[in-house]
């Protein structure tokens, strides 16, 4: 019990070390040890949510023992155990979910009609590669979440960044150029973070975070703060495609992977969206007048993605480049909680966190199921899909209306609480932003919805044959499951909300 | 007295239940449909079991979970939700049976799809009639919305899709409107149940700012309820299968927008706040403004559907004038017109859609001597038109006179002199239809070959004319609903007319013997 934590990263990190050795002996034996590492880590991030709730004190956990400022800390609160546990569970279920991409059977049947090339795992190279990168992303991005260390986040920074450019540039097509792109830039990001880390360590002589968040209270105004925020908000707003620096994300999310789009587009803007969050609130603080200035900048920045993001994504054809503007226009909301600076705008923003994460990565998955069945991606092409996939069209129907905010499903309640945070600190823009877009957000989705239901059913050529289900159950089950989770974190927000994200609240806004 | 019990939630899951069940039976039809029935008929009986003890003056209450962190899901049986819950739990049977014999007698396609859409929104209907605070009721409405959608677009064709879009457009914009109200009220209010006589006051924030947000969050209900300028959705939802419109036009989309009114005048705001504000009277000139456009334009339609699509937009307008009078007996008028107007105008488009069956005709002007050939279908419809015209002995007569009442009591004459007109207007654009269709001679001859409608049609058509007569004539028959109505039009209107209650009790009482 004592070394959970610990646990929740490092499976996943070793397992992609033994992937590829293990994949070489036999090609399917490296994917079951990335899917064992991830079914323990998942367990463990469960086992440390029980625990928190249960003692209701954050759980500190020192790696190899060395006492902070020394060594590497481990923090888990409540505001984290949460995010680490849906963390955990997307990347476990959608890795249940990816492995029909590389099924032997279904390869030849692709072979000859399948005009897209993304990787399906001919040699054991590709196949261990796909998973030893998978579990590496899974890893960084658990990591970033738990770890208590400002250098410590940069390397599992790293890992998530790296390993995610592999992912994308194995999705064929176009893909090596949007993985250039976002390589690129995503350096940028890391460079900007490390130099943010940099300033801030030059005056207070740390690199743990809680140390810092005491020793900086003396620096409230001393430059180097101003400095370290600025490159934070280019840093970060990199990372999590923040509206102007999303530059990189459309292209990203559109070629990745098919097998790994759900995860990629589901969770790797989010991990450095809640890193924002504790760098604003946790460690440098809201009294500190430039992050008081960074807010409004942030709050700005998430407005105009949310619109500009909800505008781009109905002008779109493609489904996944609908979905990577929506996404856009979904961080703009984790923004704007953010930028509210009150406690039920964080709350809204940790809440977002986790129910996008759940939202983008299912509808992720309900198209790539399309496209394993039909080799289609196109809105138009999808005329009479609840006849072909009825099970995966009420996946579908869920997770747009939770984009859309209609309830009882999750998303609208993050629109709830932005509503509550943005009356509290008398921004009353917002609220009318959210309105605009929530109907643009209707808009997109209902005429996806729309052209399923309506439209003739469209010619689709089936690329591998219906087995006894409409879809693979490895599959199937991830698909139909996430749609079921989206509506029990409607339905059970008010428990998440009250009993979890309230009590990791930063203690100047504890309500 | 509060009973503190799950027997509301029953009344609106019943029917969620069904649709699931009628999504898993869609290979048989026979099994589907007695979901359909079965949901029904249990739903009716649950909300009715509950109705002698509302009339005591208790009220059932329970909450399931809490819906944000600090506001429940609660549904509450106070008198006016009662009212609404035991119209729309009824009238569900009649139009279920109906919609069984008309879409197998039209052959439709997407059955499956369409029973269970329907019985989610009448679970929604109820819901939003029982809903104890304004986010339970928001939920409520936007289930209705999202459910009724697939109804809208149903027959999959261009104008379809199109109606489809501008019912989506009309709803869903406003309903983010009563979002924002709905979070407005919270922050200023600190609490978001319901209350007879309304819970916000004077000083929880300005004025300006209480009649903006009287706006927010009436413009949803006044989109549904079809109240001009915002009526544009409705007649062209008209594409929609003919139990779906008696539905929409009758029971769930536009009394839950009349109920929405209802409830933010008397139960957020209360007459004394608003007379204060003055906001309710810019209400009151568009409804008057919509009963007579409605009307003229009512005249010119010769689409049989469309043109009971105008008549509904101007009936509905009455609810919303009755309300915003502030006065009890409009306030009853309101409520009891509710019924009313459900009553009646589901008859009328029951016999369109058995009209529609049996001849394939939808043009007025085609339907010369159809009557002769159809007796008891245009006989019913006689009775509901002469209704809606607002005849004594039918239901009708009941609601407007009270409305009437209402429009004398606040000393508004030009109000009373609206409906007057308005009841003439009625009375042009209905009775036309019964005269061509009784006297008009069928000169081509084509009706001759086509007899009385399917019975399966038949007998809901004679159950509600025949139920627009009885509560004509006695208007508590069956579940009391014009007691109910009377209990909650006091409730919500005790303390700010007084001394007039009591004078127009009896003037009431002494109008209807």
């Amino acid at each position: 019990m004592r070394n959970l934590p610990v646990l929740i990263p490092i499976l996943p990190l070793a397992s992609a070390m033994l992937c590829l050795a293990l994949s070489r002996i036999n090609k399917n034996l490296g994917k079951y040890v990335v899917i064992g590492a991830l079914t323990v880590s998942f367990a463990s991030a469960i086992g440390l949510f029980v625990e928190v709730m249960r003692t209701g004190e954050t759980i500190h956990y020192y790696m190899g023992g060395w006492k902070p400022p020394l060594g590497i800390e481990f923090v888990i609160d409540e505001m984290n155990a949460i995010i680490l546990v849906a963390i955990a569970a997307v990347a476990l279920f959608v890795c249940i979910y990816s492995q029909p991409f590389f099924s032997e059977k279904t390869r030849r049947l692709k072979r000859q009609k399948d005009n897209s090339n993304y990787a399906d795992g001919t040699t054991w190279l590709e196949k261990g590669g796909f998973y030893a990168l998978y579990a590496l992303l899974s890893a960084g991005l658990l990591g970033m979440t738990i770890t208590g260390d400002m250098f410590n986040l940069y390397v599992f920074l790293e890992i998530a960044s790296i390993s995610g450019y592999g992912l994308i540039a194995l999705g064929g097509d176009k893909s090596v150029m949007a993985s250039f792109r976002y390589l690129l830039l995503g350096t940028i990001a890391a460079s900007f973070y490390l130099l943010a880390v940099a300033y801030m360590y030059s005056i207070t002589g740390t690199l743990n975070m809680a140390d810092m968040a005491m020793l900086l209270a003396a620096h409230k105004n001393s430059p180097n703060v101003f400095i370290a925020v600025s490159m934070l908000i280019i840093a970060f707003g990199i990372k999590m495609a923040l509206f102007p620096l999303h530059g990189w994300q459309p292209d990203a999310y559109t070629y990745a992977h098919p097998a790994a789009a759900p995860l990629i587009a589901g969770l790797m803007s989010k991990a450095p969206a809640l890193a924002m969050l504790r760098y604003m609130f946790y460690i440098i603080g809201v009294d500190s007048p430039y992050v008081a200035k960074a807010l409004t900048v942030i709050g700005f920045l998430g407005a105009c993605g949310i619109i500009l993001g909800s505008v781009m994504a109905n002008a779109q054809r493609d489904f996944r480049r609908m979905l990577a503007y929506s996404s856009v226009a979904q961080i703009g909301y984790i923004a704007v909680g953010l930028s509210l600076g009150n406690a039920y705008g964080i709350i809204a923003a940790v809440f977002h966190i986790l129910i996008h994460a759940f939202m983008k990565s299912s509808l992720f998955m309900v198209i790539g199921a399309v496209r394993y069945r039909y080799d289609e991606v196109l809105i138009s092409k999808l005329g009479g899909l609840n006849k072909h996939m009825p099970l995966t069209t009420v996946t579908l129907v869920i997770a747009a209306l939770s984009m859309v905010g209609i309830p009882p499903t999750g998303g609208f309640f993050s629109k709830w609480y932005i509503i509550m945070g943005s009356l509290e600190s008398g921004h009353y823009f917002y609220l009318v932003v959210l309105i605009v877009s929530s109907l643009l957000n209707a808009m997109y989705f209902f005429r996806v919805l729309e052209t399923v239901f309506i439209n003739k059913d469209a010619e689709l050529e089936e690329v591998r044959p219906k087995g006894r289900f409409e879809l693979p159950l490895q599959m199937l089950v991830p698909i139909v499951l996430f749609g079921i989770v989206i509506i029990a974190i409607g339905v059970l927000n008010a428990h998440i909300v009250a009993d979890v994200l309230s009590l990791g609240l930063p203690e100047v806004l504890a309500i | 007295m509060t009973i503190i019990s799950i027997r509301p939630f029953l009344a609106v899951g019943v029917s969620l239940l069904a649709a699931f069940l009628i999504m898993l039976s869609g290979k048989r039809p026979n099994l589907r449909e007695s979901f359909t029935v079965a949901a029904s008929i249990i739903k009716m009986l649950i909300v009715f079991s509950m109705v002698p003890a509302v009339l005591e003056g208790s009220v059932y209450e329970y909450t399931l979970f809490n819906i944000t962190d600090t506001v429940g899901f609660t549904l509450r049986t106070d008198a006016v939700g009662m009212l609404f819950a035991c119209v729309s739990s009824f009238l569900y049977i009649p139009v279920g049976i109906y919609a069984i014999g008309y879409m197998r007698g039209h052959h439709e396609k997407e059955q499956t799809g369409f029973f269970a859409a329907f019985a989610v929104c009448i679970s929604a209907a109820v819901g939003i009639a029982l809903a104890g605070n304004l986010l339970t009721f928001f939920v409520f409405f936007e289930l209705l919305t999202v459910a009724t959608y697939p109804l809208v677009f149903h027959a999959r064709t261009e104008e379809a899709r199109f109606s489809g879009r501008k019912y989506l457009i009309y709803t869903l914009s406003t309903g983010q409107l009563l979002l924002a109200g709905t979070g407005v009220v919270y922050y200023i209010a600190g609490t978001l149940d319901f209350k007879a006589g309304g819970f916000l006051t004077m000083d929880m924030a300005p004025v300006w700012l209480l009649q903006v947000l009287f706006f927010l969050l009436t413009v949803a209900g006044a989109v549904k309820a079809g109240l001009m300028p915002l009526h544009g959705w409705l007649p062209s939802a008209m594409v929609a299968p003919t139990p779906v419109s008696a539905l929409l036009h009758a029971v769930a989309v536009v009394k839950a927008g009349a109920f929405c009114i209802i409830r933010i005048i008397g139960y957020v705001y209360g007459p004394s706040l608003l007379a204060d504000l003055g906001a309710a009277q810019v209400l009151a000139w568009l409804a008057v403004f919509t009963i007579i456009v409605s009307s003229l334009i009512a005249m010119k339609q010769d689409n049989m559907k469309r043109r009971l699509a105008y008549s509904t937009i101007g009936q509905l307008s009455y609810v919303v004038l009755g309300a915003s009078m502030l006065s009890p007996l409009g306030m009853l008028g309101a409520m009891y017109h509710i019924v009313a107007h459900a009553v009646m105008k589901i008859t009328l488009f029951m016999c369109a859609g058995a009209v529609i069956v049996t001849t394939h005709k939808e043009n007025i002007s085609e339907m010369n001597g159809i009557g002769r050939r159809m007796p008891i279908t245009f006989g019913c419809f006689t009775i509901a038109a002469l209704g809606i015209a607002g005849m004594p002995f039918v239901v009708g007569f009941i609601s407007k006179w009270d409305i009437l009442l209402g429009a004398l009591e606040i000393g508004q004459p030009l109000y009373l002199a609206v409906l007057v007109v308005s009841a003439l207007l009625g009375l042009s654009y209905l009775m036309p239809v019964c005269y061509i269709a009784f006297f008009k001679k069928d000169e081509t001859g084509e009706f001759a070959e086509y007899g009385e409608a399917d019975k399966r049609m038949l007998l809901p058509i004679c159950l509600t004319a025949a139920l627009s007569l009885i509560l004509g004539i006695m208007p508590n028959f069956g579940v009391h609903l014009y007691d109910l109505a009377e209990i909650a039009a006091n409730a919500v209107t005790a303390g700010f007319y007084e001394s007039a209650l009591i004078v127009t009790t009896s003037f009431a009482g002494g109008a209807l013997l």
